[in-house]
């Protein structure tokens, strides 16, 4: 009996000094880099004056992803900027029945203009409608909806010139080096999803331009351990290859880590998104990392402002146009050595 | 009642074959990836050509198994106890997450995979203590578990994907040790010592006991509940484990990893001849199971075909290997009628 109360005291002991060191061990203050629009000198920026107050309702799926994360926080800093932006964000789970959900709360509680990253375009179309019947605008994030009555504003990344303008550059690089038929190798992210199977297109049509085509293609889910696992059965199926492209910049982080483990170096690749880290590797350039083509959450930031200015009834100042426009599409950028100074506070 | 009708001479024969069929089922999973083997040599002879690609490309199979070929050891255990674990990719994400906060990583790579391992062990006890005296089934208190834990990695980790910069754990996938890689020697080691507790120790004879039957064995004077708990701190070990060894080869960690491990690792394990309602099972089986899906993946990759048909044929190929075990069964049970 008591060698066996010694015994559970022992192991209660441990058990508590585990669990002890364990919850110190949670601490995590990981750097945060907003991208936000600091133009808001009213000499230089008209627009940037203080106005009627606007207050931004604002909806994005949870996190599962850097980029998703990188998203929220823009927008958040970004209305944190104007003095007369309040800012409410509701917690919109990870499906679409939790985010409309959400969104019905928020249209309650009549802000000003609705800022929302659909978990799924199609899925809320009828949400967006609501809030627009409701007399909310609605500034459409990203994913599309398929009604134009839905959204006053629509502002998005482009898949497809995503695709297009990494094909454009392996195409040139390897023109430049003089490779005839290379061997070119692809790692997308989930492949069911609409915006992988647009990058792709892109992707091939650039490469067609060029005459080469993709060896080898293996999927990743967007996270750095399927990565991991993509990269390194592609470098197996290839055993010698001259460009990659990576769809995503964090998954990334496991396609580069398949490469120093396999000890290859004979290509280059080119990621996707433009994350900080896959930028600082550019700047660097002490890996086969050379470029990577932005689809970046700035534009949560860009989201932000124009929401703004829709609240308050003004038009973007470069414009003749007393309003902001209804679709805005970024371009996709080729991030290099050469230019990775002027991205790297887009990074996130 | 079936003792009662087969006769006891049968009985014995019966024992008998029982061992043949696992050795047999042990061979047809060897077929089987021979065959796969075989089907790559016939489909790209110029790489099959080059005899360092070939070792390489081994070692490459090997290696890509190796986390979950340790999970899949654990969930062997659960499963011949009669339990089953959905959270182990949840507890993986959770381990991996919490050994590389910025906090836990200046502890250094000791630090790391203590706080992985015990992470791994702590959940498994929680879902062992819910299952045993808390009565919840298995499927609903790993399901909640699976849930919880991805919940809690994504509360530590920010939603980021959290970079180790250690140096130890993250070359832990790409050294080599005797010309093979050391994640392939970690899995070598859990599956040796998972033979032998098995096999060879009290532990090992008593996981079958609780799983084939849980009242003869509470009768035959076991702590069923004790047990069924320390299973599942088993499997959370094997999850820890495997979170260090993702983490190496990922060099980084994130709540979204090890994505849909459990189902990989108990198709595995059924495959490799474990019987899903418990009582049965084999470590090298399981083993063999985990070979079997890496070797697909790697043959697949080396033709570019998409993972969608590749997905179709591991669905198939568990669908077949639980058909031939019952088919074996059915065909057993008609001859003894006979």
């Amino acid at each position: 009996m008591s060698a066996l109360s010694r015994r559970r005291i022992l192991f209660g002991g441990a058990a508590v000094g585990a669990g002890a060191l364990l919850t110190a061990c949670t601490s995590n203050e990981p750097e945060t880099n907003a991208q936000v629009n600091t133009n808001t000198g009213t000499s230089a920026n008209p627009n940037a004056a203080a106005g009627q107050k606007v207050i931004i309702g604002f909806s994005a799926p949870a996190a599962d992803h850097g980029w998703i994360a990188a998203i929220t926080t823009n927008a958040k800093a970004q209305a944190a900027v104007y003095p007369d932006v309040e800012f409410r964000a509701v917690e919109s789970g990870t499906d679409a029945a939790a985010q409309r959900a959400a969104i019905a709360t928020l249209i309650a509680q009549k802000p000003t203009v609705i800022v929302m990253l659909p978990a799924d375009g199609k899925e809320l179309d009828s949400t967006g409608l609501e809030a627009m019947k409701a007399g909310i605008p609605v500034i459409n994030l990203d994913r599309a909806f398929p009604s134009r009555a839905a959204y006053r504003l629509q502002i998005k990344g482009d898949n497809y010139g995503m695709g297009l303008a990494a094909g454009h550059y392996i195409g040139e690089q390897l023109k430049a080096k003089g490779v005839t038929n290379p061997i070119i190798g692809e790692i997308p992210g989930i492949d069911s999803l609409e915006l992988t199977q647009e990058r792709t297109q892109g992707f091939n049509t650039a490469l067609a331009e060029y005459g080469f085509k993709v060896a080898n293609r293996r999927p990743a889910e967007f996270t750095a351990d399927s990565g991991q696992a993509a990269a390194t059965a592609l470098l197996q199926a290839l055993p010698k290859m001259d460009a990659l492209w990576n769809h995503d910049d964090d998954q990334g982080i496991g396609v580069l880590a398949a490469i120093k483990q396999t000890n290859r170096s004979e290509f280059f690749m080119v990621g996707g998104a433009g994350s900080k880290l896959a930028i600082d590797a550019i700047t660097k350039d002490d890996s086969v990392l050379k470029a990577t083509v932005t689809y970046s959450p700035s534009m949560a930031s860009s989201a932000i402002s124009l929401a703004r200015l829709i609240g308050q009834g003004k038009g973007m100042s470069d414009l003749v146009e007393l309003q902001v426009p209804q679709e805005i599409t970024l371009a996709s950028e080729t991030i290099t050595k050469d230019n990775a100074a002027k991205y790297a506070k887009l990074g996130f | 009642m079936t003792t009662q009708t087969a006769p006891p001479e049968a009985t014995t024969k019966h024992e008998r074959r029982k061992i043949d069929d696992g050795v047999l089922r042990n061979l047809g999973l060897v077929g089987v990836l021979v065959l796969l083997i075989v089907v790559g040599i016939i489909t790209k002879p110029d790489l099959y050509s080059d005899p360092t690609w070939v070792k390489n490309n081994f070692l490459t199979i090997l290696q890509q198994a190796s986390a979950i070929g340790v999970v899949t050891v654990g969930m062997t255990f659960v499963i011949i106890g009669g339990g089953i674990d959905l959270s182990v990719g949840a507890i993986i994400a959770l381990a991996g997450v919490w050994a590389t906060t910025l906090a836990t990583q200046s502890y250094g790579a000791g630090g790391m995979i203590f706080t992985a391992l015990i992470v791994g062990i702590a959940v498994g006890l929680v879902n062992g203590v819910l299952i045993s005296y808390g009565k919840l089934v298995p499927f609903i208190a790993t399901l909640a578990m699976l849930v919880a834990a991805r919940g809690l990695a994504a509360q530590i980790s920010g939603k980021q994907t959290q970079i180790s910069a250690n140096s130890t754990i993250n070359s832990l996938a790409s050294e080599r040790l005797l010309g093979i890689p050391l994640l392939v020697w970690i899995l070598a080691l859990v599956v040796a010592a998972g033979w032998v507790l098995l096999n060879r120790t009290t532990f090992g004879r008593r996981t079958v006991a609780v799983g084939g039957n849980p009242e003869a064995a509470r009768l035959a004077g076991i702590n069923v509940k004790r047990h069924h708990m320390l299973l599942y701190a088993l499997s959370g070990l094997c999850c820890g484990i495997a979170a260090i060894m993702l983490t190496s080869q990922a060099t980084s960690a994130q709540a979204a990893m090890a994505n849909l491990y459990e189902l990989d690792a108990i198709a595995a394990a059924i495959i490799g001849g474990t019987l899903l309602s418990g009582g049965r099972g084999t470590i090298v089986g399981a083993l063999f199971g985990v070979l079997v899906f890496s070797t697909i993946t790697n043959l697949f990759a080396i033709n570019n075909l998409s993972t969608e048909v590749q997905n179709m044929v591991k669905g198939a190929i568990i669908v077949a290997a639980v058909l031939i075990q019952q088919f074996r069964y059915r065909s057993f049970t008609q001859l003894f009628k006979r």
